[in-house]
């Protein structure tokens, strides 16, 4: 690469130091787990050191990147793109007079021929970072290959990196949060130093499960898990994030089927892996969609240096789809065109030679691109990635496995609501937002919303502490879809870093509380925070950025911030498009619920009198293992939304917005009638910012007021209003039977189709195979009569015959040496005289 | 012809040659002694030796014998070397029977029979 600056190479090597050091963990305590200290305690260091070593270096990596990159305050660089809008350049840009699909089309089909001169000279400067000629912004990236497994011109298998801030700022949350969880987890996990009856396991004989202790294991599938996310971050191409999106699903099922031995852990974790395995078809596909018409798979420009000093330039997916030379807006790339017009390409090259039929092809890529020929490719290349994406991230109707993962320990749990598994799909539909049509987008959108809304409605009834958690991870989870779908780029990757401190330390507190009360059920808590100060205080401090909560127009909890901006995004949005206001009613809605069910959680679980006398009793404050990484955590669910001037997540983010998506998107026609994605900036409007700001604190205050009604001053008993909606709280209670759903869809029909081929098998294919052995059976118990009587019985008579003979002939055999001589001479007399006499001449002689 | 009259020549000696043969195969078939069998194979191979030195001799032949050569005579003394060997074993197996079964009678050396 020619700009294989200093820099991108510094930051490659700290960022994958960082990103081996836990696999050097993993394979540590796979290989020496159980002789490190007695019971493997010391393999809790090993793994915690590890991701703690690796903390350091994405910290350096972000200093590095901070020192070189200064973030520029967010508000005026927006402002310029939003003056710089008015772009004839893009196909799917806001066109000013709200143009047509097929205009939009046209008016880049002009613009295609006038393109492709440029595109000899972009290869000059092949660049690293997504440099382009001309006016065009650029954007601070790096990428590269360490290792390429396989070279070929369609296809390139390598291992290696692509970094922007959005990869520098995700390894610091992975491994901050990663590292807290580790720390936490020495506290937690105590208990499997030791033998361990596991109660909710009933043998056959009527005893508990008995077995050693896991603590070895535990810590070295935390690894690997850290290892694997880290993959998916720093990838550098769609190939090793699916390798690493795999491992990531092998590694959940790992620590959520941690205690296998339950039916209940067994089940969630084969669940959640099949869920993600559904995903995984829709992200191959995507794939296969991408790589079939397209050759590559790398999210930046692969540059090789010949022998002979000449540079090629690869051009990777994000330059592909967004040419530098039209201003990065977003086309359907020529690999899509042609493979969609194959059967034309077959005409043109079925009566020219191969070099006028590749010029013709060229000379007619823009009209075709013109008719829309392929951007149904790129549409399904887009919802294949998203599809993926909602297996991983937990979205309607994949959602099902994230609230029965709460089987694995807790400290899975935080890892896996926050920092890993589910922040890997947003990710990957934040790094593959450039490649989104207007049509994936309101996938997207609509997909958040409902996910958004209905899991905000389940955790509403919960009564199981994790579980609650849970759907309200399921429905930011939404929030982060949402924002991603109608264009608040920053907004939804905002989210994802704030929401990843709140969760985890929501679930680190709940797992303080389940370690103090034995069990999960927030029926049976209550009044805990005199107890458990440490603990109540921070998870109120969770609760409280969870729901967005701080002073309007002056400070607040992290996730204030990025919740706000989702909302602003969506406001901008249904401005812009009235018909899919429902987008915004969602967003805003859901932030009562979120504010209601978390506060019910906090209420009935710290406040009040013990409801269960038994269980209080025994509550005592967790050790200091365990607290302070829950105080950590507090603070930066506080201040990670804050930016100090320029400095912040949110500015740091705006460094790592594709190109061109800045400008927002018009388009669609495919799946949706056409829509408007607003550009990012335009939610930075005062007005928006008010209107937005006001809403989220009223919704938020609403639902804390209420929750507080029924479970902290107990005005109004829950139990009446249940029974008073029975049948919607049975529905909620059942998950909107979504279980039930998939149950009497899938597995049914899977029981029915098992049950259908094992009759098959048993009374079609068995009797014909039973039929065929006593065939067989028969004709070799003929063949042995044959051979006992025929074959048996000719060499017997042989035998005995030749015995015979030899029994006639030893008469003569006397032994008599004169007789023997006797017989010579009459022999020799006999033949003599019949000689003599057949062949009368020679005796007689003359 | 008249053997008595002609001047001496092969037939001659084939006759004694054949007299010599026969009383060798009479004294082989009846003689039970092992050492009387012994000699009358000497005699019947004499009595080719007789033969083959006939049938070689210039003198005899003339130029007929020439067509041969010595063979007659080489193969008269290959036949010699051939019965001394013969008989040092015949005498050898003749002295192990003996050694066993106190006697020389070939008649009891039927051990071989069927």
């Amino acid at each position: 690469m020619e700009v294989q600056s200093d820099l991108g190479a510094t930051l490659a090597t700290l960022l994958g130091l960082a990103w081996l050091i836990p696999l050097g963990s993993f394979a540590a305590i796979l290989f020496f787990g159980p002789k490190m200290g007695p019971h493997g305690r010391n393999a809790a260091w090993v793994a915690t050191s590890a991701i703690g070593a690796s903390f350091a270096l994405s910290l350096i990596a972000l200093g590095t990147w901070m020192v070189s990159h200064p973030p520029a305050a967010v508000e005026h660089a927006s402002a310029q793109h939003q003056s710089a809008q008015p772009d004839d350049h893009s196909p799917w840009s806001p066109p000013r007079d709200g143009g047509s699909v097929s205009a939009t089309f046209a008016r880049f089909a002009a613009d295609a021929s006038a393109g492709e001169s440029h595109a000899a000279g972009e290869s000059r400067h092949g660049h690293s970072a997504h440099a382009t000629g001309g006016d065009a912004p650029t954007k601070p990236a790096y990428s590269g290959d360490w290792y390429s497994l396989y070279s070929s011109p369609t296809l390139v298998l390598s291992i290696g990196w692509y970094i922007d801030s959005l990869t520098v700022l995700l390894f610091v949350m992975v491994t901050f949060i990663a590292t807290c969880t580790h720390v936490y987890a020495v506290g937690y996990m105590q208990n499997e130093l030791h033998d361990i009856t596991d109660h909710e396991v009933t043998l056959a004989s009527g005893g508990h499960l008995h077995r050693p202790g896991r603590y070895p294991r535990f810590f070295q599938g935390l690894s690997l898990f850290c290892f694997s996310m880290l993959g998916i971050v720093i990838a550098g191409n769609l190939a090793m994030v699916f390798v690493f999106w795999e491992l990531v699903g092998i590694c959940s099922w790992f620590l959520i089927g941690f205690s296998f031995e339950r039916t209940s852990a067994s089940t969630a974790a084969n669940k959640a892996f099949i869920v993600n395995r559904v995903g995984d078809v829709g992200l191959l596909i995507g794939l296969m969609a991408l790589w079939g018409s397209l050759g590559t798979l790398h999210f930046g420009n692969t540059v090789t240096v010949h022998a002979d000093g000449q540079q090629v330039v690869r051009p990777g997916l994000f330059s592909l789809v967004r040419p530098g030379e039209h201003g990065h807006a977003l086309q359907v790339p020529d690999g899509m065109v042609v493979a969609a017009a194959s059967d034309r390409v077959a005409s043109i090259a079925a009566g020219n030679s191969a070099e006028e039929a590749a010029a013709e092809v060229a000379a007619e890529v823009p009209e075709w691109r013109a008719m829309g020929m392929g951007s149904w490719l790129l549409v399904v290349a887009g919802l294949g990635i998203f599809c993926g994406c909602m297996g991983k991230s937990a979205q309607v109707p994949l959602h099902v496995w994230l609230p029965d993962a709460m089987e694995g320990p807790t400290p899975v749990s935080a890892l896996v609501h926050s920092a890993t598994m589910v922040a890997a799909g947003v990710y990957l539909t934040g790094r593959c937002s450039p490649l989104f049509t207007p049509d994936v987008l309101m996938v997207i959108a609509y997909v958040g919303a409902i996910t958004l809304l209905l899991a905000a409605t389940i955790a509403l009834v919960c009564t199981d502490i994790k579980r609650v958690l849970a759907y309200s991870t399921v429905s930011q989870l939404g929030y982060m879809m949402l924002a991603l779908g109608v264009g608040g780029w920053v907004a939804g990757l905002f989210h994802l870093v704030t929401h990843a401190f709140f969760k985890s330390l929501l679930f680190l507190c709940s797992g303080s509380v389940i370690h103090a009360c034995h069990t999960n059920d927030m029926r049976r808590m209550g009044g805990l925070l005199k107890k458990m100060p440490y603990t109540g205080w921070t998870m109120l401090v969770g609760c409280l950025a969870i729901i967005g909560a701080g002073v309007p127009f002056v400070i607040g909890f992290s996730g204030s911030y990025s919740k706000d901006s989702i909302l602003a995004q969506a406001l901008v949005f249904q401005r812009i498009n009235p018909s899919h206001a429902v987008l915004w009613y969602a967003a805003a809605g859901g932030t009562a619920l979120t504010a209601f069910s978390m506060f019910r959680l906090w209420f009935m679980t710290f406040v009040g009198e013990p409801r269960d006398e038994h269980v209080a009793e025994h509550v005592h404050e967790s050790p200091a293992v365990m607290t302070v990484p829950l105080v950590v955590l507090s603070v930066m669910a506080v201040i990670a939304g804050w930016s100090l001037g320029p400095l912040g997540v949110a500015t740091l983010l705006e460094q790592a917005r594709p190109l061109g998506t800045a400008d927002g998107l018009t388009g669609g026609g495919l799946l949706t009638a056409a829509v408007t994605v607003p550009a990012e900036a335009a939610s930075h409007a005062e007005d928006i910012h008010f209107l937005v700001t006001v809403t989220a604190f009223a919704t938020a205050a609403a639902g804390v007021l209420l929750a507080a009604a029924f479970y902290a001053w107990r005005l109004v008993n829950p139990a009446a209003i249940a029974a008073l909606l029975r049948p919607a709280h049975t529905f909620l209670e059942h998950g909107w039977y979504f279980d039930e759903i998939c149950d009497w869809m899938f597995v049914k029909p899977t029981y029915g189709i098992a049950a259908l081929a094992s009759a098959n098998d048993r009374r079609i294919i068995d009797p014909i195979v039973h039929f065929f052995a006593w065939a067989s059976r028969q004709l070799a118990a003929g063949d042995a009569w044959m051979d006992r009587v025929v074959v048996d019985g000719l060499v017997n008579v042989l035998a005995s015959a030749t015995w015979a003979t030899g029994l006639r002939l030893r008469a003569i055999q006397t032994g008599h040496l004169r007789q023997y001589v006797m017989f010579i001479v009459v022999g020799t007399v006999a033949i003599f005289l019949l000689a003599s006499i057949m062949f009368g001449t020679m005796v007689a002689g003359p | 012809m008249n053997l008595l009259f002609d001047p001496v020549g092969v037939s001659h000696y084939l006759v004694v040659g054949a007299i010599l043969f026969t009383t060798g195969l009479v004294c082989m078939v009846v003689k039970r002694n092992a050492l009387g069998v012994l000699m009358g194979i000497e005699l019947v191979l004499n009595g080719a030796n007789v033969n083959f030195v006939a049938f070689g001799s210039p003198v005899l032949r003339g130029e007929q014998a020439s067509i041969l050569g010595l063979d007659g005579q080489l193969i008269a003394l290959f036949v010699i070397l051939l019965a001394a060997a013969e008989a040092a074993v015949a005498l050898a197996i003749t002295l192990n029977f003996y050694n066993n079964y106190s006697t020389v009678d070939v008649d009891r050396a039927d051990d071989l029979k069927g």
